[in-house]
């Protein structure tokens, strides 16, 4: 009896000291970074048919795992939904969670964790039938509205119906695909989420054509990756991918010229590449940590073309999400 | 050999470590301790482990606006000035009323089910064996899809309602009733009302005690309901019928006004009643086939007829046998309306454990309420069903 109490006292006092933060140590060692994605969301983060997951979140994590682990392939993905994507990362059993999280003052504090930066600036929008002819969301009182659990839309879509004095009847759903079916099914007459998922989802509705995005956006949703509290070292290495990334992009490095621009004389592109100075060992990475990067994943601009831009089926303009000098938000600290 | 004839003899003296009533009392309460210390390892290794992680933590969350809107609400609850407290609330009693109605649909779904498979015409039989042979062998969360995918293809798009007479309305989204409103001479029905049960409570304990005295049998049924609805619909009409019902209005996307009835409701009704129907026939059929063949053929010998032996003598004893079974059934419905939130239907899980955890953040407390209600709410279920239960019990000699 005495030998298991102290057996046990041993063992909690174990489990208390071991919650102090290692992820880059423990990604390293066990050769492979645990990715929290989406799972049904074409453009952020979807598996095709034989399992490989594509998407805008999907070469975020698999940039981390190029820096991190020198093979953007050592990355598993595991689907989440948006009640337990959270839960999943506080315990540990993701080391990122790349899922169109919203970065909200909320999220950053009482729930433990840290967003990364922003990788896609996005707001709320409604999709309806043509049918009903409604031409703008300030037409839509007294609809019934799908929309998903446990998101900032839920609350954006009561706040925005109130704050016009608008009725409203809202069908809650746990995932997307039931709220998308239902919507499709005429339960109700608008379905509303992050207007970049809209046009995913529109996709897959029976009649794409017969549908049309409201050209309200009823919010701010900035979707950024997140990681636990208490580990700086892995913050500064998930932030800094994404700014490699945007850098990469803003010094017209990519993948197919990422060889040649080695040789550049410029010397923000030697700073950047690893050619000159040691910025990428002061993030505990390699010297060459953005040529892995922007070699196997690309640079912000390509993941964006390739995953929702023109490149795929959804088209989404770049809008906001273009880089600072070209019209649009995204803007990364220099690597110096 | 002399034997000890000496009255009250004392067992042999040993030391009181090796007597064996301390020993299982001093076992136990090591149990009890170490019990305790696991207890309190976890917990308190839980809060250090949310105070390092600066995960928020206590019950302030309870006050906090709600922000989010619910589509089915027993009690006022609105999404900027409700708390989650509220949300709660509105939850726990959308449970109470699918769980409750789906205990009385089940029971009386399941007694007739049962029955009918001990019956003697073999069409009835075998149609109610099919029934429970394939409804209990299909998982419920399937069960439920199919209801709530049926009901939602089998009625008509919102602007092709079927409508009777412009009162009543039936679409994809839900079954729109009239919404009464009482006016100032209702009161008087209420009272009516209430004095009805009453005597007709007190006329069917008189009759059964003159039944017993002197043979003679009183029609309570038909007082009863002379009593109870009867008299209650007389004094409404004299009091000039004070109800104003609010009819459902059609509106540019939807109906507004009037009772609403969500086909997530009554698909997650269907589903629950259907599947637990099927277990409790078989309940019933145990306790049935558990009476002794003697009862009946005694029965018969004294001239009863078939169905006033399965109603006088049969089903009172069967019960004894039914209703320990049959409060699990009745735990496993109300547990399986968790299963609400495949379906969409704004039950407790889908509405605090779903919603209020995933905006708060706090899944140890939020889960533990949940676990809490859940507990508190088949304790007293199971408590209420003991209570028959000691009732129904034969005393024996």
């Amino acid at each position: 009896m005495k030998k298991f109490a102290a057996l046990f006292a041993l063992a909690v006092f174990a489990v208390a000291q071991s919650a102090s933060a290692q992820t880059l140590k423990t990604v390293k060692d066990r050769g492979m970074l645990n990715c929290g994605g989406n799972g049904t969301l074409a453009g952020f983060g979807l598996p095709d048919a034989q399992g490989n997951w594509t998407g805008l979140d999907v070469d975020f994590c698999r940039a981390i795992a190029a820096a991190v682990l020198n093979d953007a392939k050592k990355v598993k993905f595991v689907p989440l939904s948006a009640k337990d994507r959270f839960t999943a990362l506080q315990s540990g059993e993701v080391d990122v969670l790349a899922r169109n999280t919203t970065w909200t003052s909320s999220r950053d504090t009482s729930l433990g964790l840290n967003f990364t930066g922003v990788n896609y600036y996005d707001g709320q929008g409604f999709v309806v039938r043509k049918a009903l002819k409604v031409n703008s969301a300030l037409e839509l009182n007294g609809a019934s509205v799908c929309v998903q659990q446990g998101t900032t839309t839920e609350l954006n879509l009561a706040d925005y119906f109130r704050s016009h004095n608008m009725q409203m009847k809202s069908v809650t759903f746990a995932t997307a695909n039931e709220a998308v079916k239902a919507y499709d099914a005429g339960r109700c007459d608008a379905y509303t989420t992050d207007a970049s998922a809209l046009y995913a989802e529109r996709l897959r509705l029976a009649n794409s054509n017969d549908h049309i995005i409201l050209p309200e956006i009823i919010s701010k949703e900035p979707l950024g990756p997140v990681v636990r509290h208490g580990d700086d070292q892995w913050f500064d290495v998930v932030k800094w991918t994404l700014f490699a990334m945007l850098n990469a992009e803003e010094l017209n490095i990519n993948s197919k010229n990422v060889d040649e621009m080695l040789k550049s004389e410029n010397p923000e592109v030697k700073r950047l590449l690893g050619t000159e100075g040691n910025f990428g060992e002061q993030l505990g990475l390699t010297k060459d940590w953005v040529v892995r990067i922007v070699k196997q994943v690309g640079n912000y601009g390509e993941s964006f073309e390739r995953n929702v831009g023109q490149g795929s089926p959804l088209k989404i303009d770049r809008g906001l999400n273009r880089l600072w000098n070209k019209g649009g938000v995204q803007y990364a600290p220099p690597v110096r | 050999m002399s034997t000890d004839l000496r009255t009250g003899s004392q067992p042999p003296r040993v030391a009181f470590y090796n007597d064996p009533k301390v020993r299982s009392i001093a076992y136990q309460v090591a149990l009890c301790l170490v019990i305790l210390f696991l207890v309190y390892g976890a917990v308190s290794n839980a809060i250090e482990n949310l105070r390092r992680a600066n995960i928020a933590s206590g019950f302030g969350f309870w006050n906090n606006t709600a922000g989010f809107d619910i589509s089915q609400t027993l009690i006022a609850y609105s999404s900027q000035a409700s708390t989650y407290g509220r949300a709660f609330w509105v939850g726990l009693l959308n449970t109470l009323l699918v769980a409750g109605l789906g205990i009385i649909f089940a029971t009386v779904l399941g007694f007739v089910i049962g029955i009918s498979r001990l019956s003697k015409n073999w069409l009835l039989a075998k149609v109610a064996g099919s029934y429970v042979e394939i409804i209990r062998n299909l998982p419920l969360l399937l069960q439920l899809l199919f209801w709530y995918n049926a009901v939602l293809k089998a009625l008509p798009d919102i602007r092709e309602s079927i409508t009777v007479g412009g009162a009543l309305y039936l679409n994809n989204r839900g079954l729109f009733l009239p919404k009464p409103s009482t006016l100032t001479g209702f009161g008087w029905v209420e009272i009516v009302f209430i004095g009805g049960i009453v005597a007709s409570i007190a006329f069917t304990i008189w009759s059964r005690k003159r039944q017993e005295r002197t043979g003679q049998q009183a029609p309570t049924l038909w007082v009863t309901l002379g009593l109870v609805v009867g008299l209650p619909i007389v004094v409404f009409l004299l009091a000039g019928a004070p109800i104003l019902f609010e009819s459902p209005q059609a509106g540019r996307f939807n109906i507004t006004g009037g009772i609403e009835v969500l086909p997530e409701f009554a698909a997650l009704l269907f589903g629950l009643s259907i599947y637990t129907a099927a277990f409790i026939a078989e309940v019933v059929r145990a306790g049935l086939l558990a009476v002794s063949r003697g009862q009946v053929e005694a029965a018969y010998s004294l001239g009863l007829q078939p169905r006033p032996t399965l109603r006088l003598v049969v089903i009172p004893q069967a019960m004894r046998v039914i209703i320990p079974p049959l409060t699990n059934q009745y735990l496993n419905l109300t547990k399986n309306s968790t299963l609400a939130v495949a379906i969409g239907y704004p039950d407790l899980v889908q509405v605090f454990t779903g919603t209020v955890l995933n905006q708060t953040g706090q899944a140890v407390e939020v889960v533990a309420i949940t676990m809490l209600v859940y507990l508190t709410i088949s304790l007293l279920t199971s408590f209420a069903m003991n209570v028959y239960n000691r009732r129904m019990a034969l005393v024996e000699r």
